[in-house]
């Protein structure tokens, strides 16, 4: 077993992990952060999408060993202290950018980092930056839509509701 | 002015908050103190004679708890099939048992062999790598016309054929339907695949199941669209469990859309090897192990005619189909491909005849059952995609072709065997062409011609059965269960509702919108209403979640219960008030007697309730909680038409998605923003149905398409914006919200409209093509228009 050590969402966290222990996995077991998910065991989902060092990552595809030491971001750590949600999460409910919620977390984080990247992206560029998200429910109408919405974009052009 | 709360309204989902922020509580997030974790060895041939199962090197390896085989199990039952089809000579269908582990057999690539339980999953999988397997490999069937052939190899060896049933429907009405194509001016034939599919909820299988020896009560947590349903098969068919000793629990389930109502092996397992090791057993499918473990979709093999008279009127509809079951007969299995599909080949159109065959055959694949639309899409598909070849050869516009063939009088008793009851299939045509522009299309077709491309335009309509479904009916047809819903609703004396429904919500936003009924019922804020579902424990015995059912069958339990709720809260009332029942009228969360100023509220009496001091308790007992089990009359009948307009690539066979049209009629509509997002679901699922899924097998039963690297799920950039509307609303009859579902009617409206599309872009470039199989992916599009 080694030891790991790394800051997520703010906070100092630890534990003893095996070599081939996978960041999800230590986020999911060792720390009981359960809002990242696992949806596929190939790297394509993106279910597991977190922040390593400002970075989107899939958490997947990542050894725990590899973020030691690293500042990770969560899906935990998005809203404000008091429950508010940020924009991205405010956006999804505002559009209905979710159904079954669990390819939620994954997209709420790509969705932060491609606005970090491209604060104004066109509906081209969230559907391309999106190609390592997988949805099955919503048929991405409404993750574009909130994506581009919290982007501060006007979408009321978009088709209804 | 849209409405801002209550029925109508697009309340924002409360279920959103806890998704938002990692706060959902999904199976796999569940974890019980000292649990161990299964990893189950599978079968890596699709056929073959297991011989031995050697454990002797793995059960000493490190953190192993025990290892499970097939002998483990022939004490307890098979994994029970929920409907049993009588076939077109009167004999019940072929029914295979189907062992939790295989046993002297095993029949498709993925079937589980032997279960490692283990203090941690990689000494479960360290372990299983150990397991000597002896299996002598049988040449596998796979292609359904093969498997049905006289010596085909049999994936049972007890059965005598690889042939589940043949079922004719209706049986008395083939003669005359033959005689019709006899008469028929012209007739048009088509043969297609309704292509495998595997539905994918993002959230794969997880159970874990947990045993008390000190109460002898079993738990299991499972990702269920129908936990009573499991409770029931499993513990009456396969463990021998009375449903009081046992619990069954589907918490947040990240997607069904049919694949997680089945009961499965690893359920019946950990319930089992909870038991059998005295600690929690807890089972998390990968994604590999979903692709050859969940119950895949359609696979079905037409061929299908119409006959038309000289005025163009269908006379006549015949299909044959073979339908795909797997090595092993899922839950509901059977039906899909018969009362699920055979009763919907009216579609919208008044065919006064119609024969349909449908042969069930057992092959060394996964077991197949319903996904998303189950039957209805692929009878869909083969009538629409029929009309419009129909039209093609008789040069008439298919959209005429379609309006002069529509049902316009309702209700209307079709030849096989439904009774619409309202629909207004001219309506939804009209609301289609206003949206798909189709004045619009010519100039868009010259603008990409301009760009060297081509571009076609499609359409379809759709007509589905939901709210599944009248109890006495389907027990005619050989279902296993009733299909009715419950609701239990308990008021608190505060004046808040607990309303407990047996409906279970996997996307579907039912704790937003099921509160909106209930709270605009009685007049109160929506946030006074809790939906609760999912839990044995603690909801009444209800058939769980699928078929467009939840509001229609679900939502009308619910209705009827609160009735009850109201008509004792009036008695409760009319003594507070000192004024005859009769008189005192429910309105914005107050009772108040009709022509007085005299008002007592909603929290007032609820409190009476708890706290009787002034209460006729002579007349009523104390307390204000009802439950209420309804059972619908008919099917439900949601209806409508699509449009889809493409882009082709002449040079790579690449097709794009440019519109996308939909019009249903969905009948009453409680949350217009939660129909929507389900449309648009459903129609991402049918898109990608039509133009990239596709669930391959090679002749030796290898799964070709098992991760999503090979199985191309659709991404948001193969799917464009959809203009989706349901204005047009002819409410059920015979539920008391007056609604249909919604939940199907995207993935059943959209693959015909898609290959309609794509061959009118192939025909506009001059190819003679008449029909491409889905997925019409850009090889298949480039083959078929080198001619």
């Amino acid at each position: 077993m080694i030891e790991v050590k790394m800051t997520v969402n703010g906070k100092a966290a630890s534990g003893n992990v095996e070599g081939r222990t996978l960041l999800v996995q230590f986020l999911r077991e060792n720390l009981n952060l359960t809002g990242t998910h696992v949806g596929c065991d190939t790297s394509q989902c993106g279910a597991c999408v977190v922040h390593v060092n400002g970075e989107a990552v899939k958490s997947c595809t990542m050894l725990a060993v590899e973020a030691n030491g690293a500042e990770v971001a969560t899906i935990e750590g998005q809203a404000a202290p008091d429950g508010t949600l940020n924009t991205i999460q405010q956006a999804f409910q505002d559009h209905h950018g979710l159904q079954c919620g669990f390819c939620t977390p994954g997209m709420v984080m790509s969705a932060a980092a491609l606005l970090k990247d491209n604060p104004k992206p066109t509906e081209a560029d969230v559907r391309h930056y999106l190609d390592g998200n997988i949805c099955r429910c919503t048929g991405y109408h409404n993750i574009v839509k909130a994506i581009m919405a919290a982007s501060g974009q006007d979408v009321g052009t978009i088709a209804a509701e | 002015m849209p409405k801002d709360h209550g029925i109508g309204a697009s309340s924002k989902r409360r279920e959103d908050i806890r998704f938002l922020t990692g706060e959902g509580n999904y199976t796999d997030d569940i974890n019980v103190n000292g649990q161990a974790y299964v990893y189950f060895l599978r079968s890596d041939v699709a056929h073959g004679t297991l011989n031995g199962v050697d454990t002797s090197a793995a059960d000493s390896m490190p953190g192993v708890v025990r290892i499970f085989t097939g002998a483990d199990f022939e004490a307890v039952g098979s994994i029970p099939c929920g409907w049993q089809v009588t076939d077109k000579h009167g004999e019940v269908m072929q029914e295979p048992r189907h062992p939790v582990l295989a046993h002297g057999k095993v029949r498709h690539v993925g079937e589980p062999i032997a279960a490692v339980v283990a203090e941690t999953l990689e000494q479960a999988r360290d372990a299983a790598e150990a397991i000597v397997l002896d299996i002598s490999e049988l040449p596998a069937v796979i292609n359904m016309k093969d498997a049905v052939k006289a010596g085909a190899p049999k994936v049972h060896d007890d059965l005598t054929s690889n042939l589940c049933y043949d079922w004719g429907f209706v049986e008395e009405n083939k003669g005359a339907v033959d005689q019709a194509f006899k008469d028929a001016a012209h007739v048009t034939t088509l043969e297609l695949v309704n292509n495998r599919l595997v539905a994918n909820p993002m959230e794969p299988r997880v159970a874990v199941g947990d045993y008390s020896r000190g109460t002898g009560d079993h738990t299991l947590f499972t990702t269920s669209q129908n936990p009573h349903v499991i409770r029931l098969l499993m513990g009456a068919f396969v463990l021998g469990i009375p449903e009081h000793k046992l619990r069954v629990v589907a918490p947040d389930v990240g997607g069904g859309f049919g694949t997680k109502i089945f009961h499965y092996q690893e359920e019946a397992f950990v319930t089992f090897a909870a038991k059998a090791c005295n600690r929690a057993v807890k089972w998390t499918s990968s994604r590999s192990e979903a692709f050859m473990s969940d119950a895949h979709g359609r696979d079905h093999v037409t061929k299908i005619e119409l006959a038309l008279d000289k005025d163009n009127n269908f006379t006549a509809l015949r299909t044959d189909t073979y339908a795909n079951m797997g090595a092993y007969l899922s839950t509901f299995a059977p039906s899909v491909p018969t009362w699920l599909h055979g009763t919907l080949m009216a579609g919208n159109y008044k065919t006064p005849l119609i024969y349909v065959n449908v042969k069930a055959v057992f092959t060394n694949t996964v077991p197949v059952d319903a996904y998303r639309g189950a039957g209805r899409p692929e009878a869909t598909y083969q009538l629409e995609r029929l009309v419009d070849k129909a039209a093609h050869e008789l040069k008439v516009d298919p959209i005429k072709l379609r309006r002069q063939n529509f049902i316009t009088q309702f209700p209307y008793a079709t030849p096989v065997a439904v009774e619409y009851d309202t629909g207004n299939y001219v309506a939804t045509m009209d609301k289609l062409e206003e949206m798909a522009d189709i004045a619009g299309f010519k100039k868009r077709r010259e603008a990409s011609e301009a760009k060297g491309k081509l571009r076609g335009f499609g359409v379809n309509c759709y007509i589905e059965a939901c709210g599944i479904a009248p109890s006495n009916l389907v027990g005619q047809l050989g279902a296993r269960a009733g299909l009715f819903e419950s609701c239990t609703v308990r008021v608190n004396a505060t004046g808040g509702l607990v309303v407990m429904t047996g409906s279970h919500s996997h996307g579907q936003g039912h704790e937003t919108s099921f509160a909106q009924v209930v709270a605009d019922m009685i007049g109160i804020p929506e946030d006074m209403v809790e939906i609760v579902h999912g839990d044995t424990a603690n909801t009444p015995m209800g058939m769980g979640t699928y078929g467009s059912r939840s509001l229609a069958v679900g939502g009308s339990a619910m209705v009827r219960a609160t009735e009850k709720i109201i008509a004792k809260a009036k008695k409760i009332a009319s003594h507070l008030l000192e004024a005859s029942e009769g008189d005192v009228e429910l309105k914005d969360g107050a009772f108040t007697v009709a022509g007085t100023d005299k008002s007592v509220a909603w929290g007032d009496v609820t409190l009476a309730a708890y706290v009787p001091h002034n209460y006729p308790l002579e007349e009523i007992e104390p307390g204000l909680e009802e439950t209420a089990f309804y059972d619908p009359s008919n099917f439900t009948y949601p209806s409508g038409a699509y449009a889809c307009e493409v882009e082709l690539d002449p040079e790579t066979g690449q097709v794009t998605i440019e519109r996308f049209s939909a019009a249903d009629d969905f009948g009453n509509i409680v949350n217009p923003m939660i129909v929507t997002g389900q449309v648009h679901g459903g129609l991402a699922q049918g898109i990608g149905q039509a133009l990239l899924e596709n669930c391959a097998y090679d002749s030796d039963g290898q799964l070709l398409s098992a991760s999503y690297m090979d199985y191309a799920m659709p991404r948001a950039s193969d799917l464009p914006f959809y203009d989706v509307d349901h204005s047009c609303q002819t409410p059920c009859t015979h539920n008391p919200l007056g609604v249909k579902g919604c939940g199907e009617a995207g993935a059943i409206g959209s693959p015909p409209a898609v290959v309609n599309a794509v061959l009118d872009a192939m025909r506009s470039g001059g190819s003679k093509v008449d029909h491409v199989d889905m997925p019409v992916s850009p090889h298949r599009v480039w083959e078929a228009m080198q001619g």
